[in-house]
């Protein structure tokens, strides 16, 4: 359903509500090749090689401040590894 | 003064705070992480990289918990069990509950535990958020299992059917696998196994069918559940990857605990399975979608390439699970069939639309092997009868799942392994719960078997009746769901409403 087995993805998959919308379109403005997988409740999100999600590009869309731990209200599970998480950014990656 | 940067309140909490003891040994203070050999050099080099704070923890908790309770608040007010798509659906999320609720107790109580007996000060406060996490879950599933409960059957008794009744045998022996064991062990079990590596398979497929079929409650606390599994999958990860990382002896023990813990926890989800592809009236994937996308996809070729620096290797037995996605749900939900008469939820004949989409998601097996069950399940309901089996099963030594799987690669020959034991010969259903016995028999020949017990007379009596009154179940809490107090209830409802409303 997502790639071919032989590119590692990396994803989050994240509820889907009004505040996630601004997440999803974050994501897809910060990382290349971003591909959205629905299902009832849920959205899917994935990429290759590394996924970022930066306070400034979420806080443009959403018009309001938001602290990167505001992140925890709308993730679901994500596959991958969580290489940083700082006031300013989170990256899910795998590291070898 | 500025406001701390999250790293700098992290390190405060978790370095700042914590001391070395100097008047008592270290090894009294923490007597529980020598025995098992796992050799752990710097505690603190284990950071948890959501470096969560107390401050923040309850912030979005209490967010968390007042989006949950509006929505079970309204949920009740709004009548909004009759928006199912349909009762049959909610024999799924009592198998769900009944299962899983205890068994978040039984977690909050266990990260309690290591909350206090861990030796670095990081990974025992993300225990201690584990813990109240576990109590929430518990909480949330209690207060929706109240919601089901004041209108529908078997939802009325689940803590003492929980220690009780031969199919929640199945989740329960599971833990207390976990619980009993050492607290690496645990954490690579429960921590690692089940909430990283498998955790996807149980709940995203399963919060989503409850989207999809309407139910707002178990929708609500799976999501709110779920955000704080995000953070429990990444102290399992976290974990895995510092025991792996603090010295090469540790990593045979791991890779013996990661085979046993995949194997372990990927038969406990065979009841999800059964679930996915047949009690939800609104299907989001099949089992094998799922399994594919979640386990082959994600965890095969995502996380074990990582693993594999540390000289990890995909667990053992996984190739046999590949085999079984074609054909685990069928067996395991025709199981639950032929005993529903002895559960606490409904089974019923797939409709037609439904073996349609059997046939589709499952072209190699279904119609060849597991249409024709239905068939006959069919002809017998014609004629006015019920096919449920008559004597009790043999379970599997491990899983403690009724000996229902077949050999890999033939779905038509039973799969039976045995190994003798102090003159005693123990039986189990594949090679993955054979290999998991004979690590450790004097574990596992200590297993409370559902079927053994009521044979031994430990269970009320020798009869089914005497039994389900000893479970604590009720007339019509099990059964054929089209004879169901629940379905009469629903079309009682909606037949209300078709005729314009009640009174």
């Amino acid at each position: 359903m997502t790639g071919t087995g032989k590119v590692r993805r990396v994803g989050v998959d994240l509820q889907d509500s009004d505040d996630t919308r601004s997440l999803v379109e974050a994501i897809e403005a910060d990382n290349p090749d971003v591909e959205l997988l629905h299902m009832p409740g849920l959205v899917k999100v994935t990429t290759t090689g590394e996924l970022v999600i930066r306070r400034e590009s979420v806080e443009k869309l959403l018009g309001r401040e938001w602290e990167t731990h505001e992140f925890q209200l709308s993730i679901v599970s994500y596959s991958g590894n969580i290489a940083e998480w700082d006031d300013d950014k989170i990256v899910i990656k795998w590291e070898h | 003064m500025a406001k701390l940067s999250m790293r700098e309140r992290y390190s405060l909490l978790t370095r700042d705070l914590d001391w070395t003891p100097t008047y008592v040994d270290p090894k009294i203070v923490y007597p529980y992480t020598r025995y098992e050999g796992i050799k752990i050099h710097d505690w603190d080099s284990w950071e948890d990289p959501f470096r969560l704070t107390v401050d923040s923890y309850c912030k979005y908790q209490a967010e968390k918990d007042k989006k949950l309770y509006a929505v079970i608040d309204s949920f009740a007010q709004g009548q909004g069990h009759l928006l199912l798509t349909d009762a049959r659906y909610l024999n799924a999320v009592k198998l769900f509950l009944q299962g899983v609720t205890p068994l978040e107790y039984q977690a909050h109580r266990h990260f309690g535990f290591l909350a206090r007996h861990l030796d670095g000060p990081g990974p025992r406060f993300a225990a201690l958020c584990q813990s109240i996490d576990e109590l929430r879950h518990t909480q949330t599933e209690i207060h929706t299992i109240s919601q089901y409960n004041k209108y529908y059957g078997g939802l009325h008794n689940w803590s003492q059917m929980h220690d009780r009744v031969w199919y929640l045998s199945v989740p329960k022996s599971f833990f207390d696998d976990g619980l009993s064991a050492g607290p690496f062990e645990f954490l690579t079990a429960i921590s690692f196994s089940f909430e990283y590596f498998l955790t996807n398979l149980l709940f995203v497929p399963f919060m989503s069918g409850a989207s999809f079929n309407g139910d707002l409650a178990t929708m609500t606390f799976g999501f709110s559940a779920q955000s704080d599994e995000s953070r429990h999958m990444t102290l399992g990860l976290g974990v895995l990857k510092f025991m792996l990382e603090q010295d090469e002896d540790n990593v045979p023990i791991l890779q013996d605990w990661i085979d046993k813990w995949f194997w372990r926890g990927y038969r406990l989800l065979s009841l999800v399975a059964a679930m996915m592809d047949y009690m939800l009236p609104k299907k989001v994937m099949s089992w094998k979608e799922a399994f594919e996308l979640y386990l082959e996809e994600q965890m095969l070729n995502g996380l074990f390439p990582d693993l594999e620096y540390y000289g990890i290797r995909p667990p053992r037995h996984v190739e046999q699970a590949i085999t079984e996605k074609e054909y685990m749900s069928h067996q395991v939900y025709w199981v639950l069939y032929n005993f529903s008469h002895a559960a606490a939820f409904n089974t019923t004949i797939p409709t037609a639309e439904e073996l349609d989409w059997l046939s589709a998601s499952y072209p190699d097996t279904f119609d060849r092997y597991y249409r024709p069950l239905w068939d006959r399940a069919q002809q017998i309901a014609d004629s006015g009868g019920r096919f449920f089996y008559g004597g009790l099963p043999m379970l599997c030594q491990v899983c403690q799942i009724p000996m229902g799987f077949t050999e890999p690669g033939d779905p038509t020959t039973i799969s039976v392994r045995s190994s003798e034991f102090r003159q005693e010969r123990y039986n189990f259903c594949s090679d993955g719960c054979k290999w998991i016995f004979d690590r450790e028999p004097e574990k596992y020949v200590q297993a409370w078997l559902p079927v053994h017990q009521i044979y031994q007379g430990n269970c009320g009596g020798a009869s089914i009746p005497d039994v389900l009154a000893w479970y604590g179940m009720q007339p019509g809490d099990g059964g054929e769901y089209g004879a169901s107090p629940d379905k009469a209830s629903w079309d009682e409802w909606h037949a209300q409403a078709a005729a314009g409303g009640a009174e």
